[in-house]
């Protein structure tokens, strides 16, 4: 295991209309190789914006991120994202939404076949090798969430990163995909940045739960490791001590102590 | 596959909106309804919707019909305004041989409509080769936007008859005068529309684009192109509609072949029912080539 994502001292203040505003302060994080990591907070603690910072789409104004050792300066393809409200292009097909994808990771190494057989391996991964020729707006919301898995599976990243990628889903479809979530990241292995506001998901699914404080100049609160053995299933860990332990304390954090959030911070 | 065959009250209703807005629909409703609901392609005989097709033409017959009923009761017992009945004979005789030509002010109707509608061709496809690229550029960049948005707010609502001395003054001859005329007139839409298009590509496209670290050429063919595409033909369809009503008004000043000089030359021979013909001409023309651009444009803009 070695220090795969550094994030040391960060600083983000946004300049707007009206002023600046602090968003994160101090933030100090690291997430190893294959780690699976949950950001949790209430709504505008900025782990959106931590998310954002990771993958390089915003850049931080104090401090500095690493990921395997060299500076996030811009987005790329080895930081996969996937998005909160799944962001696949209206005008192409499933298939050529994870293509567009996949031909720019690999089109240079390899030939036209092998990159239309990645395309289908990753939509097949996702249970959506029945749909390639649909266009987004012919499928469910579930099922275009689970072609903006794929297109970020398909680039075969070092770093998944998502963005509440079930926080539109019903809670049934919400928990089909985590199960499938759960079961591709265990074959692949791969290393997950997660944001999310549902308690049961970051315990389901996380190695660690990484709370924060409530803005403005949010920062982590308190870091949870989750050491529930893996595979796990959902109705088992329903009564499972270990499971209803952390569950508290994510529960406890947010409602109860999140109030006196200067006392908490680290 | 049941509306597509059977004209019910409903499958009207569901009409596009786009299609709906446009004021002179019913004229051409009027002329397509007997080709399109002929159940050939049904399997099995079903009773014909008789009352959902009665629904859907009988109205803008109608109103045709009220049109040249009040035509025909004022023009009862005028002697300078022709009735429609004389007018129909005299369209009659005037289609009966559009494509004669004796000698450059004297030409067959078609031929004045070809001559008018290549000058349309060549001012709109000038714009639209100098106003969609501008109107990109526009969009992308903030800085330009803020240059030339004064400009475009100050030039847009000028007459084109305005611009025409500008015309005859640089290429001292009336067909360039009358293409620059248009071309100027009809550029306004497609900037502004492919800007404004550009400037609402969602973010998250962008993001995309970022993530997955796109070269430009793919960023543009792939997304900024496709997402603009309705903004830009709405533009399109904008401006071919100003062109053509600019055109008239250039060639009655200009001459030459075209429908709007052969207006004034009919006026100036006093044959008043060839000018209704001629308005009723360029009324049809014109909502044929809107009708062309909204085709092309269902063709290529994707369904959300």
């Amino acid at each position: 295991m070695n220090r795969f994502i550094q994030i040391h001292n960060v600083e983000m203040t946004f300049t707007t209309k009206k002023g600046s505003f602090h968003a994160l302060r101090e933030i100090d994080l690291i997430v190893e190789q294959g780690e699976f990591v949950t950001l949790i907070g209430h709504s505008g603690c900025g782990k959106s914006t931590l998310l954002n910072l990771i993958a390089g789409l915003t850049k931080p104004t104090g401090g500095s991120l690493l990921c395997d050792n060299r500076e996030i300066s811009a987005p790329g393809p080895e930081r996969a994202v996937v998005f909160q409200n799944h962001s696949l292009l209206p005008w192409l097909s499933c298939f050529d939404n994870v293509h567009l994808a996949v031909e720019r990771v690999f089109g240079a190494s390899e030939t036209k076949a092998q990159l239309d057989a990645r395309t289908k391996a990753a939509l097949e991964l996702v249970g959506m090798g029945h749909a390639l020729a649909k266009r987004p707006h012919e499928i469910s919301g579930g099922m275009k969430q689970r072609v903006g898995i794929a297109r970020a599976l398909a680039m075969e990243p070092k770093v998944l990163l998502m963005d509440e990628p079930f926080g539109a889903l019903d809670a049934l479809t919400r928990a089909r995909l985590q199960d499938e979530l759960l079961a591709i990241v265990a074959k692949t292995r791969s290393t997950v940045v997660m944001v999310t506001h549902d308690v049961d998901e970051a315990v389901l699914l996380s190695d660690r739960i990484v709370m924060m404080t409530n803005g403005p100049a949010a920062t982590i609160g308190e870091v949870l490791r989750i050491d529930i053995p893996r595979p796990r299933n959902r109705v088992e860990l329903a009564e499972d001590p270990d499971y209803v332990h952390a569950r508290k304390a994510v529960i406890d954090f947010l409602y109860t102590r999140h109030a006196h959030r200067e006392t908490i911070a680290a | 596959m049941v509306s597509a065959v059977f004209h019910s009250p409903r499958a009207v209703a569901d009409t596009p909106a786009a299609e709906r807005s446009s004021p002179a629909k019913p004229a051409l409703t009027l002329a397509s309804p007997p080709s399109s609901p002929t159940p050939a392609a049904a399997p099995e005989r079903e009773p014909f919707d008789f009352q959902g097709l009665l629904g859907k033409v009988l109205p803008p017959v109608l109103g045709i019909a009220l049109l040249i009923g009040i035509w025909a009761l004022l023009t009862m017992k005028s002697t300078t305004f022709p009735s429609p009945a004389a007018t129909f004979d005299a369209a009659v005789k005037l289609f009966a041989d559009p494509f004669y030509s004796k000698g450059p002010n004297d030409q067959g109707i078609g031929w004045n409509i070809l001559f008018s509608l290549q000058r349309v061709a060549l001012g709109f496809g000038l714009a639209a080769a100098v106003g969609i690229p501008a109107g990109f550029i526009i969009g992308r960049f903030e800085f330009v936007n803020r240059m030339f948005s004064p400009l475009i707010s100050l030039l847009r609502p000028v007459s084109p008859l305005a611009w025409l001395p500008i015309g005859l003054l640089v290429f001292k001859a009336a067909n360039p005068a009358a293409i620059w005329t248009i071309f100027i007139c009809s550029i306004w839409p497609m900037v502004v529309n492919t800007a404004v298009g550009v400037q609402r590509v969602p973010q998250d496209y962008l993001n995309v684009a970022r993530v997955l670290n796109l070269s430009e050429w793919k960023v543009m063919t792939r997304i900024l192109l496709p997402a603009v595409l309705p903004y830009m033909l709405t533009g399109v369809r904008l401006s071919v509609g100003t062109a053509w009503l600019v055109i008239v008004a250039a060639e009655m000043l200009t001459g030459g072949v075209g429908i709007g000089f052969w207006v004034w030359d009919e006026w100036n021979n006093l044959n008043v029912q060839h000018i209704i013909i001629a308005i009723f001409v360029i009324g049809i023309v014109g909502l044929a080539l809107e009708q062309l651009l909204i085709l092309i444009a269902k063709r290529f803009s994707f369904d959300q």
